[in-house]
C-alpha cells in the first residue's frame, strides 16, 4: 500500500498534469511506468517529486511501447498501476491497449493530446479522440472520459481507476495540453469522504496458493486457434460493454432543454460553449450544450433526445470531427440539421462560438 | 538402467502434464528447451514464485506447456511485460521467453534497455536462424549464405549485414556484477539444464540473466536429421556457446 498524500479536503492551485499525479495517489495507485512525451511530462515529474512521501513505485521505460505493456505487466501482478501519454506515444501505445483490450486488463492511461497527425505540435488538439476510442487492431472495448478542466481531472483519474477494474475494459482520462499545463484552483480530497470505495485489485498472476495443491496454474492467452473461437469470446465482451455503457455513461447539458441551437462539444472545448451560450442568452439567442464526458461509450438515449428537441446542431472540436462521427452514427434518423466548427489542433474560443451560432440563426444549416 | 517404454515420461514438475501433445512442429526445439527449463526450475524448487511470459512467433505455443503462471504477450514485448511484473512484485522470478526476431529485431530495444537497467528476469531467447511461425523468413540470427523465404538466394551479408549475436552484444552492455549471460545449444541438454539454474540463481539474487539458446527448426529448414545435426554444429562454430559473463555463487 502507498501512502496517501490528501488525507483531507485541500484546496490547491495546480497545473493539470499535476492534478492527475495527485489523483492517482488518492486512488491509491501503486505504480506508474512512462516514457516522457510533451504534454504529458509534468504528471511524471509530479509523480516521481512525490515518491519519498508516497512510497509509490515508478520506471521510466525505453518508450511507450514498453511503458504500455510493463503497466500490463504491473496490472497482471496485481498493482493498481497506470500509464500517461500523448501524440505518437499514444499511437505507438495502441500495441500494448489492443492486449488490454483484447484480455479485459484494467489499463488506465491519461492521454494529454496535442496535434497531430505526427509530431505536429506539442501543445493541444483533440485529434486523438477516435484514436484513444478506437485505435488498436479491434472494437473499441473501451472507456473514455473527455475532461473539461482540473476538477475533472482529479474526479476523473480516480473514478478511471475504479470503473477500469469493476468493468476490465481499458479505461483512458482523455485530456489535452492545454488542461495539463493550465493552472487552475482545484478540491484535492480523499474519496473515502465522498463515500467512493477503490475497487481491488487482484493479481492475475501469482495470486494467493500453492500451484497443485490450492489452484491450477493461471495460463493467460490472447491468441485464438479458430476463428469461431474468437467471435464467441468477442460476442460476450460486446455484451458486456453495452450493459456497462448503460451504467458508466456519463453526459452534461448546460442549457440545453430549450435551446434552438444544441452545441455538441466535449473535453475543453465545452468550457468555450458555456461561455458562448452564456453571452448568446444574454443577447436572447436560445443555445444551449451538450457534452459528452463519456465520448466512449456515449450516453446515446439522452443524446438523442437533446438532438431531437433542438432546431439546430453545431459541432465543434479541436479536430475535423472525429467526435461528430461518432455522434452522427448514433443519432441515425434524427433529422435535425447540422453545422460544423472544426479547428483542427487549434483552440476553439467563446468568440468562435457566438460568432458561429449568430450566423447559424441568420441563416440556418441545411445539412 | 533400462527404462521400460511403458513406464510414464518423465516430466519435471514444472511442466504442464495436462497440456498434451507439444504443439510444436516434428523436431523442433522448442519442446527440449522448454522442458529442460521446467527441471531447472524444479532443482531450484521456484516454481510458486516463477511468471513465464512467451512472446508471439513459435514461442507462442508455449503458452500452456509449463505449470507456472503464464502469459502471452504481443511479438517483442515480452521483455517489457516481464519486467513491469518482477518491478510490481520483486518476489517474482519473471522469465521472458522469445525467438530470435522477438529478442533481436522487433523488440531489440527492450532487450537493450533491460540489460542495461539490469532488470530482474532471466531473457531466453531461441535462435533458430530463421522466422519459423510465419513461414521461415530471414532473422537477425539467419546465417551467412543461409536460404529462407526472404533470401531464396542465400543471405548476402553485404545487403543484410551480418547475423546480430545476441550474447556478445547483451554482454557488452550488462553490469557484470549482476549478470549472468549464456549461450547455449540444444545440441547438449545437461549444459542447458547447468545454464539455466545458473541464469535463474542469478535472478533470484536479483540479478538480470540472459540466455540464448541454438535450436532447430527442421521444417523450415528443409533438413532431414542428420543435415539439422549438421546445421546445429554449424552455428555451434558461428555462435560460440560459452558463459559471457558470470558471478561468484551461481554453482
Amino acid at each position: 500500500m502507498v501512502n496517501k498524500l490528501i488525507k483531507e479536503d485541500t484546496k490547491m492551485f495546480l497545473t493539470g498534469n499535476e492534478v492527475l499525479a495527485y489523483a492517482a495517489n488518492a486512488a491509491d495507485a501503486e505504480f506508474m511506468y512512462g516514457y516522457p512525451i510533451t504534454p504529458q511530462n509534468e504528471i511524471m515529474h509530479t509523480w516521481c517529486k512525490l515518491l519519498p512521501k508516497t512510497e509509490a513505485g515508478f520506471l521510466q521505460t525505453e518508450d511507450e511501447i514498453s511503458a504500455g505493456f510493463s503497466t500490463i505487466g504491473g496490472i497482471l501482478a496485481g498493482k493498481r498501476a497506470f500509464t500517461a501519454t500523448a501524440g505518437p506515444g499514444n499511437v505507438i501505445m495502441q500495441d500494448a491497449m489492443s492486449m488490454a483490450e483484447m484480455m479485459r486488463i484494467p489499463f488506465v492511461c491519461a492521454v494529454m493530446q496535442r496535434g497531430g497527425p505526427s509530431t505536429a505540435t506539442v501543445i493541444y488538439a483533440q485529434q486523438e479522440t477516435t484514436l484513444t476510442c478506437f485505435g488498436g487492431n479491434g472494437e473499441g472495448f473501451r472507456i473514455v472520459y473527455s475532461t473539461a478542466g482540473h476538477q475533472d481531472l482529479f474526479d476523473y483519474m480516480i473514478k478511471a481507476f475504479n470503473t477500469a477494474w469493476k468493468y476490465r475494459f481499458p479505461t483512458f482520462v482523455l485530456a489535452d495540453g492545454y488542461q495539463g499545463k493550465m493552472r487552475e484552483p482545484v478540491m484535492l480530497y480523499d474519496p473515502a469522504s465522498r463515500g467512493i470505495k477503490m475497487e481491488p485489485t487482484p493479481a492475475e498472476l501469482l495470486p494467493k496458493g500453492k500451484i497443485g495443491v490450492d489452484r491450477s496454474a493461471n495460463h493467460l492467452r490472447n491468441t485464438f486457434n479458430m476463428e469461431e473461437e474468437l467471435m464467441e469470446v468477442l460476442d460476450q465482451y460486446q455484451v458486456d460493454f453495452d450493459k456497462m455503457a448503460e451504467e458508466i455513461a456519463e453526459y452534461e447539458e448546460y442549457k440545453a432543454d430549450d435551446a434552438e441551437v444544441l452545441i455538441i462539444a466535449h473535453g475543453i472545448v465545452a468550457r468555450s460553449a458555456r461561455t458562448a451560450i452564456d453571452e448568446l442568452r444574454a443577447k436572447g439567442v436560445k443555445v444551449g450544450l451538450f457534452r459528452p464526458i463519456t465520448v466512449r461509450p456515449l450516453a446515446v438515449k439522452p443524446l438523442r433526445k437533446a438532438c431531437e428537441r433542438s432546431k439546430q446542431i453545431l459541432f465543434t472540436e479541436s479536430a475535423n470531427g472525429q467526435l461528430a462521427r461518432m455522434v452522427l452514427e448514433k443519432i441515425y434518423g434524427i433529422t435535425t440539421p447540422y453545422s460544423t466548427l472544426y479547428k483542427m489542433g487549434v483552440g476553439v474560443t467563446g468568440d468562435d462560438l457566438v460568432q458561429k451560432v449568430e450566423s447559424m440563426v441568420k441563416e440556418p444549416a441545411v445539412i | 538402467m533400462v527404462q521400460l517404454l511403458d513406464l510414464p515420461p518423465v516430466l519435471p514438475e514444472a511442466q504442464d502434464a495436462e497440456a498434451g501433445a507439444s504443439k510444436f512442429c516434428p523436431g523442433c526445439g522448442h519442446g527440449m528447451v522448454l522442458k529442460t527449463l521446467a527441471f531447472a526450475i524444479d532443482d531450484l524448487n521456484i516454481k510458486d514464485k516463477t511468471v513465464f511470459g512467451c512472446d508471439i512467433g513459435c514461442s507462442l505455443l508455449s503458452w500452456n506447456y509449463m505449470d507456472v503462471d503464464s502469459v502471452q504477450t504481443h511479438h517483442g514485448r515480452t521483455t517489457p511485460v516481464i519486467y513491469g511484473v518482477t518491478r510490481a512484485n520483486p518476489e517474482v522470478i519473471g522469465i521472458a521467453y522469445m525467438g530470435d526476431g522477438g529478442g533481436l529485431a522487433i523488440g531489440a530495444q527492450h532487450l537493450v534497455n533491460a540489460s542495461v537497467r539490469g532488470e530482474k528476469m532471466l531473457a531466453i531467447l531461441v535462435n533458430n536462424t530463421n522466422y519459423g511461425m510465419t513461414g521461415g523468413q530471414m532473422a537477425p540470427t539467419t546465417m551467412p549464405g543461409q536460404r529462407t523465404e526472404t533470401t531464396p538466394y542465400g543471405r548476402d551479408c553485404d545487403v543484410t549485414g551480418k547475423p546480430a549475436k545476441g550474447a556478445e552484444m547483451v554482454s557488452a552492455i550488462v553490469n557484470p556484477e549482476k549478470a549472468y549471460v549464456a549461450r547455449a545449444s540444444v545440441s547438449n541438454l545437461r549444459a542447458l539444464r547447468k545454464t539455466f539454474k545458473k541464469a535463474l540463481k542469478n535472478v533470484e539474487q536479483g540479478g538480470f540473466s540472459f540466455v540464448e539458446v541454438l535450436s532447430v527448426c527442421p521444417l523450415n529448414w528443409r533438413t532431414n536429421n542428420v543435415d539439422t545435426w549438421n546445421r546445429l554444429k554449424t552455428m555451434e562454430e558461428f555462435f560460440e556457446v560459452k558463459e559471457f559473463v558470470t558471478r561468484e555463487g551461481l554453482e
